[in-house]
């Protein structure tokens, strides 16, 4: 595989080729506020049946923002994000199967000798 | 940089001077050794060992997530859920947040070579940094005076552990952007060492993200 | 290549200030001697030193065994009290796998990678010597446990909270639990250097698939060990802190459910044995072609199963807990997975017979390690596919059924790889072949006492006989075969000290001058490290060799004429380079092994008094900052990872490879060359 590389020229030219402004990055900085604001709104008011939903969709959004413009990993190369996104995705899938399979397939019954559990 | 030429690849012949199999070449005349994909070396370093941290802490909370409402026969004590303070906690989760802004505000200025500005910022997010770690600390001992010390109970150990393994990848993270600050001060670093500074950002963001996580699934959610 | 001094810690003339290096202590400079090994960050004398200190441990490791084979050889045997029997076969175990296996891998990964790829050295030399004495340190650490009250006993897998303070007192798991995560910071280190070079030293015109099949084995093992070794880092540290601290992750009064460990420990595990084989599959894919004459059949599918076996190892680990406990959904499924990921090795079996089949076979005796290989793994793997059927294994699990599967691959596959690889590259490393008459006593002394080790487990195992028990009664019916088992190691070692014999002689011989030197490519190999002189110069390469295919250097040496039909253009030792440039080098350093023996000081004191830990954590901070602001007294010097290195970074991007004007790969039909 021939790694075609969109390389830039490190140092002084390099925010200006791609990634945001410090106003940009300022602006990124208050929309990461405001997620944080509803988050804690959902400690101050019942959001029924959606709070762990949006709770969880709030926590992966403000996740890929912080990745992907303050770790700049939107404008990098792509080889930087298969080393930490393989981390991720091997992370979350391997103990969500180890959760899946500690809290939700035990059988509630118990094991006995009779049954091949 | 020298310019470079496409090279006649035909067959080992056309290399100046030998027969060797892998003779001179132009790539002999190069500063320094080409790299294969143009990306830094350390960068790489860092994102390759971020992503084993992501195991790390996924070990952690996963975890968290299963041990904090176990009880047995010997449990005493409330779990840490029960005392969690969720406004002191958002107080420290937006500082942390925040953080992670003014470390952006500081690659970017040493990156246009505004070494003082840099400066600055570094030293702004190792205080916000610090400013969390007070906060932790605070927390923790409030806990304790609760009676939830780290081996109270199952779920108290695995919070202490979790939040502790977090709290020290802080701390870490604090004593280097201190040093960079005064290797800055002491001019051992420059505008075109913006990478460095670069590479301790993505640490620090890191560290920030986790907490996201954290925050949202240990502390908020019921 | 020429490259030119950077210098050190000083800021360009534009922005106006300069200021001169901080370092605290100049680098060493000896070339001969204990200290030119101690200090160095040569890949290649690190790659021998990991080999070197493997082997010993590969003896100890042994003897572990013996002790355990001579208990057993009787029914109720009398040689180890079921105590001392339960701390042998935890460390013969822990042995094997983190001190032999591991750091063999590493060995070969750490001498034969850089040059394979056409580069220098790694990507951060000082780091390479650093996990190189994080090993050494946390071996020795780890086997500190037999002097200071008794080794872990827990077996190698340490399953809490049998392994929890109340059930194993002694400070013995302690020793365990802490060396482990020592030996592990080794292999993580190790890891993320090996990725970075691999990814971005290759020679230019090196395509990811035109690499060694060696080279990418090793890849996928060291994304396995970055991503596995934080999880068992978890499992140690909360047994660690339920032992030191008193925390209650294991403690089932507390409601702690065991099967968190084993969850915790087989995620790592289960990634953790296909590290194990896989540098032993790439060494294969290396010997194969070489002495059939022919190339690998289907190199991409074969790099391709690798990353298939890395990528499907991590979802079948719950196959070593099938009686435990899970539950039938959990159990289906991942005996599902587990008969899944027999594909991509069935595949790579049948790709290497089929890279034999037609060949001009040479039986050298790295080719009978290897065609072994094939064989033994074989019959590992279908007792492991008898495995992965869970109603069996409930049958199968917990007796010596299991111990002949996992040692049929560990010693079958794993180990004869290895040894092919010594024999394959000795002559590279040293300068000289080692004896073949003692190399096929060794080989064929090693097969037979193997099998007879081992062959009989399977029949024990399913009479019943029992696994990590002390003994066996005389009523049992298990008498012959642990008889002819116990014959079996014996005979083993038998082969090994043949092999020991065989590495003294031959380097006698070759002091003295009766054993003739090796050329650079004394075995018509196909891969880059072959147009290099043996030994290997310091450099590696004179010049940087540029690469059009797959096996470029056998294309260098053997091209198809105006028929089609191949024929030799070149003998490889006379258009190997003849290593006689000089540039300059990384420079040797102290602080990898300072840094290094912070680690066990900690540890001590986590087990004895936290003053050592203090002590240790001193030590640890002045390496760090010692290695950060050490001068440059070589632009090629290696860089610590992360911390806050002062040090030069790699200049502007180079998008080199776009530049390249490659022509298009030549056919690989190949028919074996007269």
């Amino acid at each position: 595989m021939n790694v075609i590389t969109d390389s830039h020229v490190e140092g002084t030219d390099e925010h200006e080729d791609h990634g945001l402004s410090d106003v940009g990055y300022i602006k990124i900085a208050l929309l990461l506020a405001v997620l944080t604001a509803i988050e804690v709104l959902t400690y101050f008011v019942d959001f029924g049946v959606l709070e762990v939903p949006s709770l969880l969709i709030l926590m992966v959004v403000k996740f890929q923002i912080v990745i992907s413009y303050f770790m700049h990993l939107k404008f990098d190369n792509k080889i930087f994000s298969y080393l930490f996104i393989t981390g991720l995705v091997l992370a979350v899938v391997v103990f969500a199967a180890m959760a899946t399979s500690l809290v939700f397939w035990t059988d509630p019954a118990g094991c006995d000798a009779g049954r091949f559990c | 940089m020298k310019a470079r030429r496409r090279l006649p690849l035909d067959n080992a012949t056309e290399v100046k001077t030998s027969q060797l199999a892998y003779g001179p070449t132009e790539w002999d005349d190069y500063d320094v050794p080409p790299l294969t994909t143009g990306l830094s070396n350390e960068k790489m370093t860092m994102w390759a060992f971020l992503g084993s941290d992501c195991l790390l802490f996924a070990s952690l909370i996963s975890t968290y997530l299963l041990l904090r409402n176990r009880v047995g026969p010997d449990t005493e004590g409330s779990t840490a859920a029960d005392l969690f303070d969720i406004p002191f906690t958002s107080v420290s989760s937006f500082v942390l947040l925040m953080s992670s802004l003014t470390m952006v505000l500081a690659v970017t200025s040493i990156g246009r070579g505004e070494l003082e500005r840099c400066k600055m910022w570094l030293l702004t997010t190792a205080i916000l940094g610090t400013v969390f770690i007070a906060g932790q600390v605070y927390e923790f001992t409030g806990f304790y005076r609760e009676g939830l010390g780290f081996t109270t109970n199952i779920s108290s150990s695995a919070f202490f552990t979790l939040t502790g393994f977090h709290g020290v990848h802080v701390s870490l993270g604090i004593i280097m952007l201190v040093t960079l600050w005064s290797l800055i001060s002491r001019g051992n670093i420059g505008a075109e060492r913006a990478e460095t500074v670069e590479i301790i950002g993505l640490y620090w963001h890191f560290v920030d993200i986790v907490w996201i996580v954290i925050f949202a699934v240990v502390y908020l959610i019921p | 290549m020429a490259i030119t001094e950077e210098p050190p810690l000083i800021l360009e003339i534009e922005s106006g200030e300069t200021k001169p290096s901080t370092g605290a202590f100049a680098r060493p400079t000896n070339a001969k001697g204990w200290r030119a090994w101690v200090f160095t960050v040569d890949h290649k004398k690190i790659g021998i030193m990991y080999g070197a200190v493997a082997m010993f441990w590969f003896l100890w490791g042994g003897i572990e065994a013996l002790l355990i084979r001579s208990q057993l050889l009787t029914p109720n045997g009398t040689v180890l009290t079921a105590d001392q029997y339960n701390q042998i076969f935890t460390m013969h175990g822990t042995t094997m796998v983190f001190l032999v296996v591991m750091p063999l891998a590493a060995a070969f990964a750490n001498y034969i990678v850089p040059l394979q790829i056409g580069a220098r050295d790694v990507a951060f030399p000082r780091m390479n010597a650093l996990g190189l004495w994080i090993f050494v340190f946390g071996g020795i650490f780890l086997n500190l446990s037999w002097f200071l009250g008794g080794g872990p006993d827990g077996g190698w897998f340490a399953y809490a909270p049998n392994t929890s303070v109340t059930f194993s007192p002694g400070a013995g798991m302690d020793f365990y639990a802490l060396g482990l995560q020592i030996a592990g910071i080794a292999s993580l280190v190790g890891s993320i250097n090996l990725i970075v070079t691999i990814i971005n030293m290759r020679a230019p015109g090196m395509t990811l698939l035109r690499m060694p099949v060696f080279t990418w084995m090793i890849l996928v093992v060291q994304f396995l060990l970055l991503f596995a070794l934080p999880v068992i880092t978890v499992a140690l540290v909360l047994l660690s802190m339920d032992r030191t601290f008193d925390a209650n992750f294991f403690n089932v009064g507390m409601g702690a459910d065991p099967l968190l460990w084993q969850h915790l420990f087989w995620i790592f595990g289960h990634p953790e044995v296909y590290i194990l084989i896989l540098p032993s599959f790439g060494i294969v894919s290396e010997t194969l072609p070489v002495f059939s004459r022919k190339p690998l059949f289907g190199y991409s599918v074969i790099v391709i199963s690798g990353a298939a076996i890395g990528f499907m190892g991590w979802g079948v680990w719950a196959h070593h807990m099938f009686v435990s406990g899970l539950g039938p959904v959990s159990v289906a499924a991942f005996s599902a997975t587990t008969m899944f990921i027999a594909v991509p090795t069935g595949v790579k079996i049948l790709n290497w017979i089929a890279t034999m089949w037609g060949g001009k076979i040479t039986f050298t005796v790295p080719m009978m390690f290897s065609i072994s290989l094939v064989s033994m793994f074989t019959i590992g793997g279908l007792s492991g596919v008898m495995h992965s059927v869970a109603p069996a294994d409930t049958q199968q699990t917990d007796t010596y059924f299991i111990v002949a599967h996992f040692h049929y691959v560990l010693f079958g596959g794993a180990l004869m790889g290895l040894f092919a690889g010594m024999y394959y590259w000795w002559p590279k490393a040293f300068g000289y072949k080692l004896n073949d008459t003692l190399g096929k006593w060794h080989f064929w002394i090693v097969l037979v006492g193997f099998n007879l080790t081992f062959g009989p487990m399977h029949i024990l195992g399913l009479q019943g006989m029992a696994r990590r028990h002390s003994r066996y009664g005389p009523e049992d019916g298990f008498d012959f075969w642990n008889l002819m088992v116990s014959i079996g190691a014996f005979v083993i070692l038998i082969g090994m000290i043949i092999f020991a014999i065989n590495i003294v002689k031959t380097w006698l011989g070759y002091k003295a001058g009766t054993i003739e030197q090796s050329p650079a490519d004394p075995w018509d190999g196909r891969t880059l490290e072959w147009a290099i002189p043996s030994p290997t110069p310091e450099h590696n390469f004179d010049y940087v060799p540029v690469v059009t295919d797959v096996d470029d250097f056998w294309h260098k040496k053997y091209q198809k004429d105006e028929n089609g039909k191949l024929r030799k253009v070149a003998d490889g030792n006379a258009i190997a380079q003849l290593g006689d440039q000089h540039p300059h080098l990384p420079s040797p350093s102290y602080w990898p092994i300072v840094l290094a023996s912070g680690l066990p000081l900690i540890a001590l004191g986590l087990i004895y008094t936290l003053w050592l830990t203090g002590i240790g954590l001193l030590v640890l901070v002045a390496a760090i900052y010692g290695w950060s602001l050490e001068p440059h007294t070589d632009p090629d010097a290696g860089h610590a990872h992360g911390h806050d290195h002062a040090d030069d970074d790699k200049p502007d991007g180079d998008d080199s490879e776009n530049l390249i004007d490659l022509p298009k790969d030549e056919s690989t039909e190949e028919a074996p060359v007269g």
